[in-house]
């Protein structure tokens, strides 16, 4: 057994038997002995167990890493699967191109982004990463090639885009870009004091900037926070130098540095941090990416890992339903280090299993504190639930199969296109009779 | 703009430096055994290059010596004349296999480092006469000292760095660059056998970058990540009769 194939929040931690590596492309899939399932693993940036396949096998997609084709004056794109973002964007961005959404680590996997159907800080203006994809190939354990779209194999496109890595492995994907005029952004930060000031303010900022995203400081009830917005910047006479400053983390911590002090801290020292006056030039690295700068942070929860928590609200529960989360956080004392909140727009997904729709989404890390933790969790579901909500299944690591049944009710529909060969821990959980 | 041929394109390593040398606009000779893998490669660094470079590729095993002047010819002509040339295959022999068959023994020092000394000689002679030109082989941190768990590797990659010392010095006074590139542990194909990899493994990027910058600083000897040599140089240290009873 391998213990070294582990997701970004170190949870769960199992044991693999075995560790298959797709080497090209063309080749056949490889695939563990008798009738053990696999699943794709990308970078492993899921905070949850999507991407493992505890007792059985995960199929390493890295080495997939070569681009197929570069259309730059129309901006589409064809790549292997394990391309990461981060190299696609030294590529792309030069030549005036961006990703259509984006998540908050450049670390993914291009296949990772197709199967969780992933949502950046535009979706209310741009859908998320599904809207985009033209096409792609789907490798199935049979040996057969499909190549789908919304015109070919259209079932196969539905259920494999956000499909959670189950439908088959995803060899290349096709794409379209953005037009930017350079790497540079035009942000501003605007600072509320209680939720009601957010929704006002967000609703505003909307309409305004394709790119906007809250933070929240949940150690508070008020819902006190800053709502950054962003724009791609148009052409400047002069653009400011910028370089990509890197930290790490470069020990595992025996213990979690989150407590309820070091919280507390944390989120006045951000609230209280200094807004450059007005709109200002920011790189889209730090914009996009500020975790990234801190190589390997999700040491700093220690060994035991952290659990992330990702919800959506549908819009007219929102507001009430947020708030009653944050009661439930700031009441038990165990606060979130980042607390991001944002709203989908109304562009449909293009995947069966796809997470965002029209709503608000919140996001929330907690370290793991075993009973305690997982309590206060069970607590947020039920709120979830009442609300007629959904989980993210990228950033879950416990929810249970009622939990993802109610959220994604096209669960039925995509059983008939997953690959007998494949199953995951999720997988393996939501699906698990309830006892 | 230079023209570079790299022996074992496929590898992970000189994979790295094919990114790098088609983003600083040079025409890429690419030689492997695996067309499939090749052409995929191909595919990839022309979809890349931006300044409507050349990217060709051949096909050869490279224990074949027959094969190596007619690739030199054929890179002449579609390259136009090399400048650099960057030796990278390679494979990890089963060190317990070699010891029960000479055959094998003998099949790795042949893939590790006569094939090498054969293609070092024949760029030495083209770039000689020219009196420019970089010759660039990947080695190993192995070929520093003899160890009971990977000798024939080592034997093989000490040869090569012997041979280069000598081929330094000769090509020294027609300032052509002879560089050694001896890499510690790296994350590749050829060690993904080993499951845990601690601190002291690199990236084939990392070693790509490394080698990108000592061709480029026309160096003579690099450790990869630089820590190596330290290392090394401790090991090397080490008195015989200590060395063999250690079990490295
Ligand atoms: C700091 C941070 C910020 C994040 N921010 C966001 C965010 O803003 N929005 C958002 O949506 N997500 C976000 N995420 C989550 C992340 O974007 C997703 O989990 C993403 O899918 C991870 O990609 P990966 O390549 O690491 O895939 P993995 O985590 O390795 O796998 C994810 C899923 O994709 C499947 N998969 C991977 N490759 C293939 C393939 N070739 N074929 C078929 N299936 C495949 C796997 O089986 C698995 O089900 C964030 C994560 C981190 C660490
Ligand atoms: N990985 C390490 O820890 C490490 C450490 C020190 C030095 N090195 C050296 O670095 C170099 C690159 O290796 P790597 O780590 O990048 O491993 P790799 O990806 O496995 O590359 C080895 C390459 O050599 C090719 N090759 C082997 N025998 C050949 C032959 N007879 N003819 C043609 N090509 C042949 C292989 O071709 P196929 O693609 O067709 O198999 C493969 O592309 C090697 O010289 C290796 O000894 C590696």
């Amino acid at each position: 057994m391998r213990d070294d194939i582990r997701s970004w929040n170190r949870l769960p931690t199992v044991g693999h038997r075995h560790v298959l590596e797709v080497r090209t492309r063309n080749d056949r899939l490889p695939l563990p002995p008798g009738d053990e399932t696999c699943i794709p693993f990308g970078n492993g940036r899921s905070y949850g167990d999507v991407c493992l396949n505890p007792g059985a096998t995960v199929l390493r997609t890295r080495a997939l890493d070569h681009l197929i084709a570069f259309d730059r004056a129309c901006g589409r794109v064809t790549c292997e699967s394990g391309m990461l973002l981060a190299d696609l964007l030294e590529l792309v961005v030069p030549q005036g191109w961006f990703p259509a959404a984006t998540p908050g680590t450049r670390f993914v996997t291009l296949g990772g982004c197709v199967a969780n159907d992933v949502h950046g800080k535009n979706h209310h203006d741009t859908g998320s990463f599904g809207n985009h994809v033209r096409s792609f190939e789907l490798l199935r354990s049979d040996g057969q090639r499909l190549t789908c779209s919304a015109e070919h194999n259209a079932d196969w496109f539905a259920a494999t885009i956000g499909g959670l890595g189950l439908t088959g492995l995803i060899t290349q994907v096709t794409f379209d870009l953005l037009p930017v005029s350079n790497p540079f952004m035009i942000t501003q930060g605007y600072r509320f004091a209680t939720l009601d000031e957010f929704w006002r303010l967000n609703a505003c900022a909307e309409r305004e900037w394709p790119y906007t995203v809250a933070w929240i400081d949940c150690t508070r009830h008020s819902g006190r926070g800053i709502l950054f917005a962003g724009q791609h910047a148009p052409p400047q006479p002069e653009l400011p130098p910028w370089k990509d400053h890197h930290r790490d983390v470069p020990v595992d911590l025996p213990f979690s540095c989150i407590n309820s002090l070091s919280l507390r801290v944390f989120n006045e020292v951000y609230y209280r941090q200094k807004l450059p006056r007005g709109r200002h030039l920011t790189h889209y690295v730090p914009y996009f990416y500020p975790l990234d700068a801190v190589k390997n942070w999700n040491r700093i929860y220690g060994t035991r890992g952290f659990y992330q928590y990702q919800c959506v609200l549908p819009p007219q529960v929102s507001a009430d339903g947020i708030a009653d989360m944050m009661r439930q956080i700031a009441g038990s004392g165990m606060g979130s280090f980042l607390a991001v909140l944002k709203t989908f727009g109304s562009r449909p997904a293009s995947g069966m299993l796809s997470f965002p729709r029209p709503g608000a989404t919140l996001a929330l890390d907690f370290p793991n504190l075993g009973e305690k933790t997982l309590r206060l969790l069970n607590r947020l579901d039920s709120i979830v639930a009442s609300s007629g909500g959904a989980l993210y299944p990228a950033k879950d690591a416990r929810m249970s199969g009622a939990m993802f049944r109610r959220g994604f009710p096209q669960w039925e529909k995509m059983l008939a296109f997953i690959d007998p060969r494949f199953s995951s821990g999720f997988w393996r959980r939501v699906n698990e009779p309830e006892g | 703009m230079s023209n570079i041929i790299i022996f074992g394109a496929t590898s992970a390593i000189a994979r790295a430096c094919t990114r790098d040398w088609i983003a600083a606009g040079h025409n890429l000779f690419l030689v492997g055994r695996n067309a499939d893998k090749l052409e995929i490669m191909r595919t990839d660094l022309l979809a890349r290059s931006t300044q409507g470079q050349v990217v060709e590729i051949a096909t050869a095993d490279l224990n074949d010596f027959s094969t190596h002047e007619p690739l030199y010819a054929k890179a002449a002509e579609v390259l136009g004349m090399p400048d650099t040339v960057l030796v990278a295959h390679g494979s990890l022999p089963d060190q317990k296999a070699c010891e029960a068959s000479v055959d094998l023994t003998m099949c790795e020092i042949r893939t590790n480092a006569l094939s090498v000394i054969s293609l070092a000689t024949l760029a030495a002679n083209l770039f000689e006469p020219r009196r420019e030109g970089t010759i660039a082989v990947i080695g190993s941190v192995a070929g520093d000292r003899g160890r009971q768990s990977n000798y024939v590797y080592g034997a093989a990659k000490g040869m090569v760095d012997i041979f280069l010392q000598g081929l330094r010095n000769r090509l020294a006074k027609a300032s052509i660059t002879v560089l050694t590139i001896k890499p510690g542990f790296v994350d590749t194909p050829m060690t993904a056998h080993i499951p845990t990899k601690g601190a002291l493994w690199a990236t084939p990027n990392d070693i790509g970058q490394g080698i990108i910058h000592a061709v480029n600083h026309k160096r003579d000897v690099v450790y990869l990540p630089w820590f190596w040599r330290i290392i090394m140089l401790i090991i090397r240290f080490i008195p015989e009769a200590i060395f063999k009873r250690l079990s490295l």
